[in-house]
C-alpha cells in the first residue's frame, strides 16, 4: 500500500516534470499567438471586406476585389524595390563603415576606449531624434552644417532630403547601424589568436596580407551575424522614412506604403489585402534568412 | 619613424571618431541656443549659454511623455522577463520536444511587419476601448521585444554548465531551488542585458506611439516630432528635447557596452 502510494507519487512527480517544460513555455507562447497571430487573422477578414473608415454605412463582403485592386494599382513593386534596394545598401555600407571603424579601434592608442564611446553613440540615440536632428541641422538647405561645408568647399547647397531622399535614409541608418557592426566586428577581432597574427609578422605577411588572409577568413562568422541582424532590424525601418522622407524618391517601403494605406487612404479594406500580400512576401524573405539564422546561431550553440 | 606613422593613425581615427559623434555633438550643442543662435547660417560654436530651450520643454509638459515612456518600457519590459525567461528555459535546459520549431515561431513573429499588425490592432484597441492607453501600448511593445527576448535568454541558459544542475537535482532540488538558487544567479548578467536591450527598444520605439495613443499616453518619440514647425524656428528646442530623450540609453549603452553587445548578437558573440 505504502510502497503503491510512493510508486504513485513518483509517477505524478515523473508526469510532472515530464510537463514543466510545456507549462514553462505556455504562456509566453500564448501570449505571442494573441498579440501577433490574431491581428493577422483579423488582418485577413478585413481584407475580404469592402471597408472604408469614411463611408462607414457601405460595410459589405467585397471577395478578392481589394486583392485585385493590389495588383492593379502597381504601387506593390516599387515597395518591394524600394524595400530591399534600401535594406541591402544600408546593410552593406553599415558593414562597410563598421569593418572601418573596427579596424582603426581595435588598435591600441591613447584614449581608445573614449574613442569607441563616441562611436557608439548613434546607435544609441532614439532614431526618431535622429533622423529629425539630420533632417533639420545636418541635411538642411539654410542652416544644416552638411551644406555650410559644402559651401565653404565652393558648391550650391544641396537639398539632401528633398533632392536626394533615397541617398539621404541611406547615410542616416548607416550612421545610425555602423557603430553595431562595429561592435559585432570589433568582438571579432579580439577573439583573433594573437600567435596566428605573430608568426604572420614573423612571416613578413604584410599589413594588407595579413589582414587579407588571416583576419577576413576569421571575421566570417561575426560578419553574417552582423548581415543577419542587421537586415532584421534594417528590413523594419520606418521612422527615417517617416520622419525625412515621407516615402518620396523612391523611399516609399513597403512598411510606410501599409502606413500609408491604413491611416491616410482610411480604406480598411485594402489597407488589409496591402498588409496580407506583406506578410506573405516577408515569409518568403524570412524562411531564408532564418535558415542562416539557424546554421549561424543553433548550430553553434548545440554543437 | 614607426611611432609618427602610429601616431598620424591615432590623429586619424581621432579625427574621424569626432567627426562621427559630430550630429551628436551639435545636438547638444544647439540645445543650449537661443532659437536665433541655433538657426544662424554660420553655424555658432561661441555663444551665451541658455537654458531657455529646456524650460520651454517644462513648459510643453515633456514630464508627461516622459513618464509615460518609462513607464512602457518598465511595464514591457518587467513582462517580457516573466514570459522570456521561463519559455528560455524551456528551450534549453528543461527542454520541451519541438525546440527548433518553438523557436522558429518566436523569431519569426519578428519578421512580420509591424505596419501589418498595426490596423488590426488599431481597430481592435478602438474596440476594447484602449486606443489611447499605456498598458495596451506596453502590451505591444512586449510582443514585440519577446522573440528577441527568448532567443536571447536561451543563449544564455544554454552555457549554465549542465553538471551544476545535474548536482543540484543528486542533492534533491526541486524545480523551483534549481531555479532560484542554482541557475538564475549564473545568469544574472544575462537578465540585465536582455533588460537593458527590451528597456532600449521600448524607449526608443516611435511607429506604434504614433499610431495606438495621442493625448494620454503618447510617448516621447512621437512627441519630438510634434516641435517641427512649418513657419517659426524649432532647432534649439527640439535638440533640447532630443537631448533629454536620448540621454538614459546613452548614458546605459556607454556604460554597459559590453552586456549590450552580448544581448543584441543574441549570444552568438562572447
Amino acid at each position: 500500500m505504502a510502497t503503491g502510494l510512493k510508486s504513485a507519487r513518483t509517477a505524478s512527480r515523473k508526469a510532472d516534470s515530464k510537463n514543466l517544460p510545456r507549462k514553462l513555455l505556455a504562456p509566453a507562447l500564448i501570449f505571442s499567438i494573441t498579440l501577433t497571430q490574431i491581428p493577422f487573422l483579423v488582418t485577413i477578414y478585413f481584407s475580404l471586406m469592402q471597408w472604408n473608415l469614411l463611408k462607414p454605412q457601405d460595410k459589405a463582403f467585397a471577395g478578392v476585389d481589394n486583392y485585385i485592386y493590389v495588383f492593379k494599382t502597381g504601387d506593390l513593386l516599387p515597395a518591394v524595390i524600394a524595400t530591399v534596394g534600401l535594406t541591402a545598401f544600408s546593410v552593406i555600407s553599415s558593414l562597410l563603415v563598421g569593418l572601418f571603424f573596427a579596424v582603426l579601434l581595435d588598435r591600441k592608442f591613447t584614449g581608445q576606449s573614449i574613442a569607441r564611446t563616441l562611436v557608439i553613440t548613434p546607435f544609441l540615440i532614439m532614431p526618431a531624434a535622429s533622423a529629425l536632428i539630420w533632417k533639420y541641422s545636418m541635411f538642411d538647405t539654410n542652416i544644416g552644417v552638411i551644406n555650410f561645408v559644402v559651401q565653404k568647399l565652393g558648391f550650391s547647397a544641396i537639398g539632401w532630403s528633398t533632392q536626394y531622399p533615397y541617398l539621404s535614409v541611406i547615410i542616416l541608418l548607416t550612421w545610425q547601424f555602423a557603430p553595431f557592426m562595429m561592435l559585432i566586428l570589433l568582438s571579432g577581432l579580439q577573439s583573433q589568436s594573437s600567435e596566428v597574427l605573430e608568426a604572420a609578422s614573423v612571416d613578413r605577411a604584410g599589413v594588407w596580407r595579413t589582414f587579407a588572409f588571416i583576419t577576413l577568413p576569421h571575421l566570417r562568422q561575426y560578419i553574417e551575424i552582423a548581415i543577419l541582424l542587421g537586415t532584421i532590424m534594417l528590413l523594419q525601418a520606418f521612422d527615417p522614412i517617416a520622419i525625412m522622407t515621407k516615402g518620396t524618391g523612391g523611399t516609399k517601403t513597403l512598411a510606410y506604403l501599409l502606413y500609408e494605406r491604413a491611416f491616410v487612404g482610411m480604406n480598411v479594406g485594402q489597407a488589409a489585402a496591402y498588409g496580407v500580400v506583406t506578410v506573405i512576401l516577408t515569409i518568403v524573405v524570412a524562411t531564408i534568412s532564418l535558415r542562416s539564422l539557424f546554421k549561424v546561431f543553433i548550430s553553434g550553440v548545440s554543437k | 619613424m614607426r611611432t609618427t606613422k602610429g601616431k598620424l593613425i591615432t590623429g586619424i581615427t581621432w579625427l574621424i571618431a569626432v567627426t562621427y559623434f559630430f550630429p551628436v555633438l551639435w545636438m547638444f550643442i544647439n540645445s543650449f541656443k537661443t532659437e536665433n543662435d541655433a538657426a544662424s547660417l554660420t553655424p555658432k560654436f561661441i555663444f551665451t549659454p541658455t537654458l531657455e530651450g529646456f524650460s520651454r520643454l517644462i513648459d510643453r509638459g515633456m514630464g508627461n511623455y516622459l513618464t509615460n515612456s518609462l513607464m512602457a518600457s518598465l511595464i514591457s519590459t518587467a513582462l517580457v522577463l516573466l514570459l522570456a525567461v521561463p519559455a528560455a528555459y524551456a528551450l534549453s535546459i528543461r527542454p520541451v520536444v519541438k525546440v527548433q520549431d518553438a523557436l522558429f515561431f518566436f523569431i519569426s513573429t519578428r519578421f512580420m511587419p509591424a505596419a501589418a499588425s498595426i490596423l488590426p490592432l488599431f481597430i481592435i484597441f478602438k474596440t476594447l476601448h484602449v486606443l489611447d492607453n499605456i498598458f495596451a501600448l506596453s502590451l505591444v511593445y512586449s510582443a514585440m521585444n519577446l522573440p528577441i527576448a527568448i532567443w536571447m535568454m536561451r543563449s544564455f541558459l544554454s552555457e549554465v554548465p549542465m553538471e551544476i544542475i545535474e548536482a543540484s537535482r543528486i542533492d534533491g532540488a526541486d524545480f523551483e531551488t534549481e531555479l532560484w538558487s542554482v541557475v538564475l544567479p549564473i545568469v544574472l548578467p544575462g537578465i540585465a542585458a536582455v533588460a537593458l536591450i527590451c528597456f532600449i527598444f521600448s524607449w526608443n520605439e516611435y511607429f506604434f506611439s504614433v499610431l495606438l495613443t495621442s493625448a494620454n499616453a503618447k510617448t516621447t518619440p512621437p512627441f519630438l516630432a510634434s516641435f517641427v514647425d512649418g513657419r517659426g524656428q524649432f532647432l534649439a528646442v527640439l535638440s533640447a528635447a532630443s537631448t533629454v530623450a536620448a540621454l538614459p540609453v546613452i548614458l546605459a549603452g556607454w556604460f554597459a557596452q559590453k552586456q549590450l553587445v552580448r544581448g543584441l548578437a543574441m549570444g552568438a558573440v562572447k
